[in-house]
């Protein structure tokens, strides 16, 4: 039974809905970082949280499964080996979805549907951990 | 068929609407970072910060 699993159809028709849904989550694993309203944003951190739970395995099945949804092979790339990556300990809640206000038009409230870890983070940690490892190496040298 | 015997007033209709007429005033909280006034749970829209961290940069969007 598929009783009372529901889900905003947001006044689109299916195709309409898929394909903007679609570029939405490809937008948001480019960018890590989007603006939009919260009723599309609800439904493209669905998306997306799911593709990264998948994308934690990388097999060419599970590729294949998410490459239905991303046409775009730099995109899919990404979304395994860099972004899945930072989520393997986390076990969901891979999004935050920040309200900004009102927007001005239709008074649609506007949110921020980021990624929680962003991969300049992680590079820039790892050059951190990089540079620190020198100096220590350094010192114990100069010891 | 049962039908009203008297035309209702203007009075006992905006009586009646004015539980619903009253503007109810935004609850505002203060930015903890400027102390901007903000509706709460929303990003500060004059500095950016959200729970004491810089979300969005300002001088990015311009
Ligand atoms: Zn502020």
């Amino acid at each position: 039974m598929r009783h009372r699993v529901g889900f905003n159809r947001l006044d689109r028709k299916t195709s309409h809905r898929k394909a903007m849904l679609r570029n939405m989550v490809t937008s948001l694993f480019r960018y890590e970082r989007i603006t939009t309203t919260k009723a599309k944003a609800l439904e493209a951190r669905r998306i997306a949280d799911k593709m990264i739970t998948r994308a934690k395995e990388d097999t060419v099945h599970s590729r294949r499964i998410i490459a239905k949804d991303i046409g775009d092979k730099e995109i899919l790339n990404k979304l395994f080996t860099e972004i899945a990556p930072m989520f393997q300990e986390r076990a969901g809640g891979y999004t935050r979805i920040l309200k900004l206000g009102q927007r001005q038009g239709d008074a649609a409230e506007v949110v921020l549907l980021e990624l929680v870890e962003k991969t300049e983070d992680k590079k820039e940690e790892k050059k951190k951990a990089k540079k620190k490892a020198p100096k220590k190496a350094a010192e114990a040298a100069a010891e | 068929m049962a039908v009203p015997k008297y035309k209702t007033s203007k009075a006992r209709t905006r009586t009646r609407k004015s539980i619903n007429m009253k503007l109810v005033a935004p609850k505002l909280v203060e930015c903890s970072t400027c102390g901007n006034k903000v509706l709460p749970h929303r990003v500060c829209p004059k500095c950016g910060f959200y729970r004491g961290k810089q979300v969005l940069n300002l001088e990015d969007i311009g």
